[in-house]
């Protein structure tokens, strides 16, 4: 019921739906991030994501597996994050979950994304026409 | 002993190298090992954060270290 992957092929947002949908939820919902054409006001021309695969993918399960603890009538989670160079309105992660009721399926969505940005070791840097930064690196 | 740290984003840049192989004494802390790291690569500290990972999980400051672990230098993370 837990489904988790990180790739560098581009998201199959369909396919990721698909993944979570079950008889006894009357809710799926999904949160989808893309990527976005200014950052602090600075044209974004391209973002690179780096994984530490291994501890990300553990970080993920976790992520999923303590919403399941705190939303125990969860059927179903899917995350999948992407990594590689992705390019503007590129799909960069997608959660998906499903639940009996809808009011469960957006607690749980947010916690994992937001869980997520907070643990997870993926690695994101900015490309400008005239620079780049590693997001988040400095104070 | 000889410690094997794996390095990713903005650490990785600042040493630039992807992993790094430094030798410490047995028992050697988290804690002591960033300490070392952070005075041989002094732009290490001006990161709003950096955790070391051990085995796929974070570890506390007063972990010890030893050969067979998988060690990791984990800078501020930004995903999603």
């Amino acid at each position: 019921m837990i489904h988790i992957d990180l790739t560098d092929q581009p998201i199959d947002v369909a396919a990721a739906l698909r993944t979570v949908e079950d008889d006894g939820a009357g809710a799926i919902n999904t949160f989808i991030g893309a990527v976005r054409n200014k950052s602090t006001g600075r044209p974004v021309v391209r973002l690179e994501y780096e994984a530490y695969d291994s501890m990300a993918l553990h970080q993920l399960r976790k992520v999923a597996e303590q919403a399941v603890e705190q939303w125990p009538m969860l059927k179903k989670v899917t995350v999948i994050h992407r990594k590689g160079t992705l390019y503007i309105g590129d799909v960069a992660v997608v959660v998906a979950v499903s639940t009996p009721h809808r009011a469960e399926s957006f607690a749980a969505c947010q916690y994992i994304i937001d869980t997520l940005k907070q643990v997870v070791t993926i690695w994101k840097k900015e490309f400008y026409e005239d620079g780049d930064v590693w997001v988040a690196a400095h104070p | 002993m000889n410690l094997k740290i794996a390095l990713f984003g903005i650490a990785r840049e600042i040493v630039g190298q992807s992993s790094l192989e430094v030798s410490a004494p047995e028992g050697q802390s988290v804690q002591a090992l960033l300490a070392g790291l952070r005075e041989q690569y002094p732009a290490l500290g001006g990161l709003s954060s950096l955790a070391v990972a051990v085995n796929n999980e974070y570890a506390e400051e007063e972990t010890t270290l030893t050969e067979r672990d998988e060690i990791a230098l984990i800078p501020p993370v930004s995903g999603g």
